[in-house]
C-alpha cells in the first residue's frame, strides 16, 4: 500500500535563502511522525507547501499514491490534509460553531445558516475523539488549550485524515500538553496520521513513532524514539554537540536587591493585570516566574522596569524608593532590562548595531561629549563588543533588523551587560531562539548571577525557568500563586499552580475575594 | 467618600466598563440633573404650561390624540431629581447596562430641554419626529454603507464622495428622462435611482481596487474618492446643471401611507406614511442583519473582518469578500445620495450633502457596526438636526450658529467615547497580503 502522503524534492527558495533544499518525506496512516528542527531549518516553510500557502520551485507532492497540485489552501482541505496553525487561526468573536462551520457552512432552505445541525456534528466530533467542547461558547471566552481542540475539531469536522500541526505545544501548560497527547494518540489510534511540528526534544520522544530532522532546509535523517537519544537529536538539529543540561554551582545569595510589596498594575484594556504581588530578589539568586503567557507577567516586567504606572504598591531597589521612577533613574541604578519583545522593545530595528549597543549609555562619557555624539568611541566600543559577545554580523553598522533573532538578542545582552549592573530583569530571554543561541544565553544568565547580580526571570518556557532559577514563583490571573525552592518544585506542582490550581486554598485568597463581594 | 480601587472594579464589572468610565458616568449624569435644574428649572415661571402636540399635521385618517400639556416648573424639577438619582445609583451601587442608563439620561435631558423651550407655547412633537426620520435616512444609508464596507475591515471615509455622485447622478440622469425624453415619472424615478446605483457601484469598486489590490492606506484612498466627487460633480454642476435648469429638476416621491399601520396613533404616520426609499431603508436593515448574522456570505464577511488570515486558511477568498461588500457598500452610500434628490429635495446642488456621510461613519461607530444600532444613531443624529429648526421657529433665546451646530457637535460628544469603547472588526483597516 503507498504511503497516505509523499513528498518528492520539494524545493523553495526565498530571496537570499534555500528554505527547503530536495526534501523527502513519507507519512504512513495511523502514524506520529515528528517533524524536528530549529526556527528556520525549514519545517514551517515545507507545510505552508503542504497546505497550498506556498507553491514549491520544484517537487511533487503525492496521496495515497496519486501526484497532486496543490495551490491553495482550498485544494488541501479538499484532499483531506488539515493544519492547527501555530498561532491559531480562529475567530475570536465567533462561537465554536461559527467558527468551525466557517468555509464549509451548512445551510437550511438554500440561504441561512444551519447552527443546529453543524453544531449536532461538533458534538458527534467531540465524542468520538474524547475533545470536550460547548458549540455554543463563544471562542475568546476559551482558555487556549480549550481553543486548540477547537482547531482539532475544525479539521476533523472537515474529515480531514492529515493532520499537521505545528508547534502545538508553544502555548499550552504541562498538563495540557498531556492532555494534547491523548487526544493525538487516540487520532492515529482511529488511523489518523498526524506531522507533528516541533523543537522541543522531549514531546518528539513522548509522542512520536518516526523522527525527520531538518537541518538549514536539508532532512538530516529519519529515526524513531527507540534508536535514539535527545542528545543525538539535539546534535542533528544544531549540527554539532550541544550541551542541554544548564551546569550550575549552587547559589550564595546576599543582601536584598529587589524589593516588591502588594504590587496592582492595570493592563492596557485598564483592567487590574496584576493584583497585590509582593517578592523579593537577592544577589547571587535566579528568581523565575512561571506561567502561562498573558497572566501579567508582561505588565509586571513593565512597571518594574518604568514603562507602566503602577496602580499601587512600592518597588525599592537597592533600598532605595524607585515606585514610579522613571526608567531612566530605574537604569541608573544598575538594572538591566532583556524585554520580552526585542524588535518591539529592545531595539531600533533600522539603527545599525553599533548605535543599538549604546540605546541606554550615549548620552553619557565616553560615548557623548558637550551633547555631541562621539562615534569614534561608539564604533571601537561596538567593534569590541560584537567580538566579546560573538555577535555574527556583517559589519556593526549593519542596520540590526538584518540580523538573525539569535543575534539581535545578543546585541541586547550585549549592550545591558556591558555596565555595572545589580539585578537583570530578563522577559522570555531566549523565545523564538534556535538551541545554540538559547545555550549561550543561558551560560551569560547564569555567569551575571555568579558575579552576584540579581536575576528576575520570566519566562512561559518551564524548562527554562526550572533549569536556570534557585527560586520559583509561579503567576496565574495576576497573583503569585507560590514561590518555591527549585530544587524541591517539581514539573507537575508547577504545573498545577500555572493552572491556578493550589493544593490547600491560600487564606490570603478568599480574604480578598470576600472583599470584593 | 472613600472609594477603594476595589469598589470602583466592581462598579464597573458589573457593567462590563473601566472604573474610570463607571465614575465619569454617574457624575455625568448628577451633571445632566444639574443642568437641567440651573438652566431650565429655574427659568420656568409658575403656573405656566408646556403643550407636546402629537398629531401629525398632514394626515387626517388618523385618529386625533388629544395635546399633551404639562405643568412646566413641577416637570423639569422632576426630571432634574431623577437625573440626579440615577447619577447617585451608578456612583454607589453601578449599573448593569451603563450605556442604556446613559441612554435614558440622554432621552430625559432632551425631554427637559423641549419642555423648558416650548414653555407657554405649542411644539408639534409629532412634526418634529417625522422631520426627524426623514434626515436620519440618508444618514442611516451612509452608515449602513460603512457597515458593510467595515464589516470585512475595509474602511470608507469615501461615503460623503459616494453619496455625492450618486445624487448628481440621480439628478442627472433623473431629469433627463423626465424633462428631455419625455417619460412620466414612475419611469423616471426609478431610472434615476438605478443609475445613482450603478454609479455607486464604480466609486465603491473603485475603493475596493485601490484598497484590497494595490493596498493604499484606506483613509487616503476613501479621502482622494471624496475629493475626486466634490471636484466632478461640482463642474459638471456648474458646466451642466446651472445652465439647463430643464436637467435639475427630478421631482420628488410621494408618501405612501402603509393600510391599517400609518393609523398607529403618533408614531404611526411617522413611520408608515412615508416614501417607498424610506421603506427601502427598512428592507435593507432587516436584509443586511439577516445576511450578515445568519447567511454563509455573513459568516464570511465578519471573519474576514476579523481575522482574514484565519479565513484564508479555511479557502476563503478574503480579496473576493472585500470586493463585493465594498461594491455594494458604494451602492448603498449612493442609495442615500439619491434619497437626497428623489426622496427629499428634487434638485442638486453642489456639496449638498454637508457631511452626512461622515455623520453616517459616526452613527456607524455609535452602533456597533450592527444594522440596526447604526439606523438608532442615524435616528438621534437626524433628531439633533430636527430639534435646531423646530427651535429656531420656537425662538429660543439660543444664538442659530448653535442650534445648527447640534447635529455636529453630538456626533464630536458621542465620538470622543462618552459611551463605552466600541471594537470595531479586529482586522478594520488593514489591507490583506498574503503570506
Amino acid at each position: 500500500m503507498p504511503p497516505v502522503l509523499e513528498l518528492r524534492g520539494i524545493t523553495k527558495a526565498f530571496p537570499g535563502v534555500l528554505a527547503n533544499d530536495h526534501i523527502h518525506l513519507t507519512l504512513e496512516e495511523g502514524e506520529v511522525h515528528a517533524l524536528l528542527g530549529e526556527n528556520g531549518a525549514g519545517k514551517t516553510t515545507l507545510m505552508n507547501i503542504l497546505y497550498g500557502l506556498y507553491s514549491p520551485d520544484e517537487g511533487e507532492i503525492f496521496i495515497r499514491g496519486r501526484r497532486v497540485e496543490i495551490r491553495e489552501p482550498g485544494d488541501a482541505i479538499a484532499l483531506g490534509i488539515g493544519m492547527v496553525h501555530q498561532h491559531f487561526m480562529l475567530v475570536p468573536v465567533l462561537t465554536v460553531t461559527e467558527n468551525v462551520m466557517l468555509g464549509v457552512e451548512s445551510v437550511k432552505h438554500g440561504f441561512f445558516l444551519d447552527r443546529t445541525s453543524a453544531a449536532r456534528r461538533i458534538r458527534e466530533i467531540s465524542r468520538q475523539y474524547g475533545l470536550q467542547i460547548d458549540p455554543d461558547a463563544l471562542v475568546k471566552t476559551l482558555p487556549v488549550g480549550v481553543q486548540q481542540r477547537v482547531e482539532i475539531i475544525k479539521l476533523l469536522y472537515r474529515q480531514a485524515d492529515i493532520l499537521i500541526m505545528d508547534e502545538p505545544t508553544a502555548v499550552l501548560t504541562p498538563q495540557e500538553v498531556e492532555e494534547l497527547f491523548k487526544v493525538i494518540r487516540s487520532l492515529a489510534d482511529q488511523g489518523k496520521s498526524i506531522i507533528f511540528i516541533t523543537h522541543k526534544l522531549k514531546e518528539v520522544m513522548a509522542i512520536a513513532d518516526r523522527i525527520t530532522v531538518l537541518r538549514n532546509g536539508r532532512v538530516v535523517g529519519t529515526t524513531t524514539p527507540s534508536q535514539t537519544t535527545e542528545e543525538q537529536l539535539a546534535s542533528m538539529m544544531v549540527g554539532r554537540e550541544v550541551l542541554l543540561r544548564v551546569n550550575k554551582k549552587p547559589a550564595n545569595p546576599g543582601e536584598t536587591v529587589l524589593e516588591v510589596q502588594n504590587l496592582e498594575v492595570l493592563d492596557d484594556r485598564g483592567n487590574l493585570a496584576v493584583r497585590g504581588v509582593s517578592f523579593e530578589v537577592r544577589a547571587g539568586e535566579v528568581l523565575g516566574i512561571a506561567g502561562v503567557q498573558g497572566n501579567g507577567q508582561t505588565e509586571l516586567v513593565q512597571a518594574l522596569t518604568g514603562l507602566r504606572p503602577l496602580l499601587g504598591g512600592r518597588v525599592r531597589i537597592l533600598g532605595g524608593e524607585v515606585t514610579s521612577a522613571p526608567p531612566r533613574r530605574i537604569l541608573e541604578r544598575g538594572v538591566a532590562h532583556v524585554p520580552e519583545d526585542r524588535q518591539r522593545d529592545g531595539l531600533v530595528l533600522s539603527f545599525p548595531v553599533a548605535d543599538n549597543l549604546v540605546l541606554n549609555t550615549y548620552y553619557l562619557p565616553p560615548f557623548a561629549r558637550a551633547g555631541t555624539l562621539q562615534q569614534e568611541v561608539i564604533l571601537t566600543t561596538a567593534e569590541q563588543r560584537a567580538r566579546e559577545f560573538d555577535i555574527r554580523t556583517p559589519s556593526i553598522l549593519t542596520p540590526v533588523a538584518h540580523l538573525s533573532g539569535g543575534n539581535q538578542q545578543k546585541v541586547i545582552i550585549a549592550r545591558e551587560f556591558s555596565r555595572p549592573i545589580r539585578l537583570l530583569i530578563a522577559a522570555q530571554p531566549t523565545r523564538g531562539l534556535d538551541v545554540g543561541s538559547i545555550e549561550y544565553i543561558h551560560q551569560r544568565i547564569l555567569a551575571k548571577r555568579d558575579e552576584g547580580c540579581a536575576v528576575l526571570l520570566v519566562s512561559p518556557e518551564l524548562d527554562e525557568v526550572m533549569s536556570l532559577s534557585d527560586r520559583i514563583a509561579v503567576m496565574y490571573e495576576g497573583r503569585l500563586m507560590d514561590i518555591l525552592p527549585a530544587d524541591q518544585a517539581t514539573r507537575e506542582e508547577i504545573g498545577l499552580l500555572m493552572a491556578g490550581v493550589k493544593k490547600s486554598e491560600n487564606h490570603k485568597d478568599t480574604k480578598t475575594q470576600r472583599g470584593i463581594n | 467618600m472613600s472609594v477603594s480601587p476595589s469598589t470602583w472594579e466592581r462598579i464597573a464589572a458589573r457593567g462590563g466598563i473601566s472604573p474610570r468610565k463607571a465614575r465619569t458616568h454617574g457624575l455625568i449624569f448628577i451633571g445632566a440633573g444639574l443642568l437641567i435644574y440651573l438652566l431650565f428649572a429655574r427659568a420656568a415661571a409658575i403656573g405656566e404650561t408646556s403643550t407636546f402636540v402629537l398629531n401629525f399635521g398632514g394626515a387626517a385618517e388618523t385618529a386625533p390624540v388629544p395635546d399633551l400639556v404639562l405643568p412646566t416648573a413641577p416637570t423639569l424639577y422632576a426630571l432634574a431629581l431623577v437625573c440626579a438619582f440615577l447619577g447617585g445609583w451608578q456612583l454607589a451601587r453601578g449599573f448593569r447596562r451603563p450605556n442604556l442608563a446613559l441612554g435614558v439620561i440622554t432621552g430625559l435631558f432632551i425631554w427637559a430641554f423641549l419642555t423648558w423651550a416650548s414653555r407657554g407655547q405649542s411644539f408639534n412633537l409629532t412634526g418634529m419626529l417625522n422631520s426627524a426620520l426623514l434626515r436620519a435616512v440618508p444618514i442611516a444609508l451612509a452608515a449602513l454603507s460603512g457597515v458593510i464596507c467595515e464589516r470585512c475591515a475595509v474602511i470608507n471615509i469615501g461615503i460623503e464622495g459616494m453619496m455625492l455622485t450618486g445624487a448628481f447622478t440621480a439628478t442627472l440622469t433623473a431629469s433627463l428622462a423626465l424633462n428631455l425624453w419625455g417619460w412620466p415619472s414612475w419611469a423616471s424615478m426609478p431610472f434615476g435611482l438605478i443609475c445613482a446605483l450603478v454609479a455607486g457601484a464604480w466609486m465603491g469598486l473603485l475603493l475596493a481596487i485601490l484598497a484590497v489590490r494595490f493596498k493604499v492606506n484606506q483613509i487616503i484612498a476613501g479621502t482622494a474618492i471624496n475629493i475626486l466627487s466634490v471636484g466632478i460633480t461640482s463642474f459638471l454642476s456648474a458646466r451642466i446643471l446651472a445652465h439647463f435648469q430643464q436637467l435639475n429638476n427630478t421631482g420628488t416621491l410621494q408618501p405612501v401611507p402603509i393600510p391599517l399601520l400609518y393609523r398607529i396613533p403618533v408614531i404611526g404616520p411617522v413611520i408608515f406614511e412615508q416614501n417607498l426609499l424610506v421603506y427601502l431603508l427598512y428592507i435593507l436593515l432587516v436584509v443586511t442583519h439577516i445576511v450578515l448574522f445568519h447567511t454563509r456570505w455573513g459568516l464570511r464577511t465578519r471573519a474576514v473582518g476579523e481575522h482574514p488570515r484565519a479565513a484564508d486558511t479555511l479557502g476563503i477568498n478574503v480579496f473576493r469578500v472585500r470586493y463585493v461588500n465594498v461594491t455594494i457598500g458604494g451602492m448603498v452610500a449612493a442609495l442615500g445620495g439619491a434619497f437626497l434628490i428623489l426622496g427629499s429635495v428634487g434638485r442638486f446642488d453642489e456639496l449638498m450633502t454637508a457631511g452626512k456621510g461622515f455623520i453616517g461613519l459616526a452613527a456607524m461607530i455609535f452602533g456597533k457596526w450592527m444594522p440596526f444600532g447604526a439606523f438608532g444613531a442615524a435616528l438621534i443624529f437626524g433628531f439633533a438636526d430636527a430639534l435646531q429648526t423646530k427651535l429656531a421657529i420656537l425662538e429660543v433665546p439660543i444664538p442659530s450658529q448653535f442650534l445648527l451646530m447640534a447635529p455636529y457637535l453630538m456626533t464630536i460628544i458621542i465620538l470622543a467615547g462618552v459611551v463605552g469603547e466600541a471594537v470595531p472588526p479586529a482586522a478594520d483597516g488593514q489591507p490583506y497580503e498574503k503570506q
